[in-house]
């Protein structure tokens, strides 16, 4: 690929520091991600994986060495210009849904937009949109707490590809499902992979991470592999 | 984020709980309440003064009987009537700066016209009066020379008393009514003046004192209960009135170091000190209601800082969907807003409601003005702003990251 890499990181470190104490989660830590790629972060709890995902998806910047959206250094942006930038280029998705409880699902997924800028009217027709992409329109006015985990996280799912990002993040979004369920969001994960989403997720389950071209592992903060096999074991969503 | 949108998100955030919004405007809704009707209840006490000071006419000047001492023992103002007809006549003749002047005596009766009657005032005086006091007819005519001077059996309404005992599209000039058994043709009906004054009838002097109280063997025939006397300009009030004493104390031979048995009074002046003090008491019940529109602010501010804490994690989310500070300050500051404009809103009806119910059964006259109501509306939007900004200030400045985690 002869293009700017989506996103790269070059010398990346962070460390906390609390009551005098300094922890390093994230240590010298130096990739590229281009535009199409699913990559799989995987690593010990405490490995600095969050961390990591936190720094990509501009809600924390290095103590350390440089992190690039698109070639521009997002240290240099100004705080109003990454929350632009996340409300349009990233989209998250948490281990905990992290939907809003007072909101139902299609507000849920539109509230990206009200920091876009984009129209009422159009919010609600992109978040039918984004809702039918996960297959969940058929819930757009139910609440989180009237949604199974599975359901609230393709609601979250649909939130996060609502504004059209970059890059989709997703910190364990399988962690808090039971298997089957997981692999249905694997599953969802990948088709949209397939229709060339770039999507970082963090597993620590090396199942998943099979599932995914490319695979990253942390351990105590450090970048210990980074290896992209050539063909995907088999899978079981065949159809392309 | 537009302004719209975070009013939006408040409403929504403030419905889902609305006894604890309300209990949190509650500061807020008295306050303003209590400021509007105090408003309410001072400018309607002061039109009333203003409606009877410009009932009085400009510079004019009240004489009343004063002081009189009866083998040494001084007995209350006005137990006599020690003013006179002539007094009247001295004070029009000798003093240059009075334009008119008119002696009255008044009671009240019932008045009849036909099956309608009513109980008023009667002022018995002199056309002077009318002069004194600038008070046009609204139809007919005053009193004829004859009429004074030979107890005409006339009479001129108050517009009051005309709607009272005439119905509408009824012209009473030329119609007999009746006052204590006399007969007396209608001649003259007053402009309006304001309630308090044009519940009145006039009748001649002469005839007052020749019809009604012919019998009253304890007034001297050509006694006065009181004097009224316009004085030319504004410059020349005090000036007559010193004139005015000076002259009455050499009529009435009153001793040098005895008390005078007269009192000239500039009513207008007086109603204007009072005005004044009316102002500053309603400025202090003011004052007294903005505590409470403090104390109001202040519940805002810890039911905020307190929302804020419940809702880290939703203020995380939204950071970490692209809410920028100042959209999740926004979000917050129009919270407080909402609150504190419903609450100012609550407040304004209430206190509209408080003051026309106090109007109803105190009998005061309340005025609600569109500047008082302005004024609440003002402290309240100045409270949300005041005591909103620390904890929207606080809720923008979360990290995001630790937001999300908490639970
Ligand atoms: N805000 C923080 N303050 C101090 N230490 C932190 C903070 N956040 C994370 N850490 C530490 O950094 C390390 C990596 O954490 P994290 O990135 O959450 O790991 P992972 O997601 O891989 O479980 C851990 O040792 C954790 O205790
Ligand atoms: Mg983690």
């Amino acid at each position: 690929m002869s293009a700017l890499p989506l996103i790269s990181l070059r010398s990346v470190s962070r460390t906390y520091r609390t009551d005098g104490v300094a922890v390093t989660a994230v240590r010298n830590v130096s990739f590229d991600i281009a535009q199409g790629e699913i990559v799989a972060v995987m690593g010990p709890s405490g490995s600095g994986k969050s961390t990591l995902m936190n720094m990509i998806g501009l809600l924390d910047l290095p103590s350390e060495g440089a992190v690039h959206l698109e070639g521009a250094n997002v240290a240099e942006l100004s705080e109003d210009r990454r929350s632009s930038l996340r409300a349009r280029s990233i989209g998250f998705v948490f281990q905990s849904y992290n939907l809003l409880a007072r909101h139902n699902a299609i507000e849920n997924v539109a509230l990206p937009l009200v920091y876009c800028g984009v129209s009422r009217k159009e919010r609600v027709v992109r978040a039918e949109q984004s809702l039918q992409a996960v297959g969940m329109l058929h819930r757009a006015h139910h609440f989180p707490r009237q949604l199974s985990g599975g359901e609230q996280q393709r609601v979250a799912i649909a939130r996060a590809l609502i504004a059209s990002p970059l890059i989709v993040l997703a910190d364990e979004p399988t962690g808090a499902l039971d298997s089957r369920t997981g692999a249905e969001i694997l599953a969802l994960f990948a088709a949209l992979n397939r229709t060339g989403q770039t999507i970082v997720m963090i597993t620590h389950d090396p199942g998943i991470a099979t599932q995914c071209r490319r695979t990253i592992r942390l351990h105590d903060g450090e970048l210990v592999s980074d290896e992209t096999v050539a063909e995907l074991l088999p899978r079981r969503s065949v159809a392309s | 984020m537009t302004m719209l949108q975070g009013f939006q998100i408040a409403l929504h955030a403030l419905r889902l709980n609305p006894l604890r919004s309300f209990l949190t405007m509650l500061g807020i809704v008295i306050g303003v309440a209590s400021i509007v009707t105090v408003f309410a209840i001072g400018s309607g006490a002061q039109l009333r003064l203003q409606e009877q000071i410009r009932s009085i006419g400009a510079n004019v000047l009240m004489i009343t009987p004063g002081a009189v001492y009866q083998g040494g023992v001084r007995l209350k103002d006005g137990s006599k009537l020690t003013m006179t007809e002539g007094d009247v006549q001295a004070i029009l003749e000798q003093i240059p700066e009075i334009q008119a002047a008119a002696g009255s005596l008044a009671g009240t009766a019932q008045v009849i016209h036909e099956g309608k009657n009513w109980n008023t005032t009667i002022n018995g005086t002199t056309t002077g009066h009318f002069m004194v006091r600038d008070w046009q007819l609204a139809s007919g005519r005053y009193f004829s020379g004859g009429e004074e001077s030979g107890a005409g059996k006339v009479v001129i309404l108050g517009s009051t008393v005309a709607r009272e005992l005439f119905a509408a599209g009824d012209d009473p000039i030329g119609a007999q009514i009746r006052i204590m058994k006399v007969p007396l043709e209608v001649v003259g009906v007053l402009d309006r003046k304001g309630p308090a004054q044009d519940d009145v009838a006039f009748v001649p002097l002469s005839t007052a004192k020749l019809r009604f109280l012919g019998s009253a063997s304890n007034i001297n025939r050509d006694s006065v209960a009181y004097i009224i006397a316009k004085v030319a300009a504004d410059g020349q009030m005090a000036g007559a009135r010193s004139e005015i004493e000076s002259l009455l104390r050499q009529r009435h031979r009153v001793p040098a170091g005895q008390e005078d048995d007269f009192k000239v009074q500039d009513p207008a002046a007086a109603m204007e000190a009072q005005q004044g003090a009316i102002r500053t008491v309603a400025l202090l019940l003011v004052a007294i209601a903005s505590v409470s529109l403090l104390v109001g602010g202040i519940s805002i501010m810890n039911v905020m800082i307190v929302s804020v804490t419940e809702r880290t994690r939703e203020i995380g989310i939204r950071r970490a969907l692209g809410g920028r500070m100042r959209d999740i300050r926004l979000q917050f500051l129009c919270e407080a807003l909402v609150l504190c404009l419903l609450g100012g809103a609550i407040g304004v009806a209430g206190g509209i409601t408080l003051s026309m119910t106090v109007a109803r059964m105190a009998g005061w006259v309340t005025s609600i003005d569109g500047e008082a109501i302005g004024l609440a509306l003002a402290f309240s939007i100045a409270t949300g702003l005041i005591f909103g900004f620390y904890p929207a200030h606080k809720a923008s400045r979360l990290s995001p990251i630790e937001a999300l985690k908490t639970e």
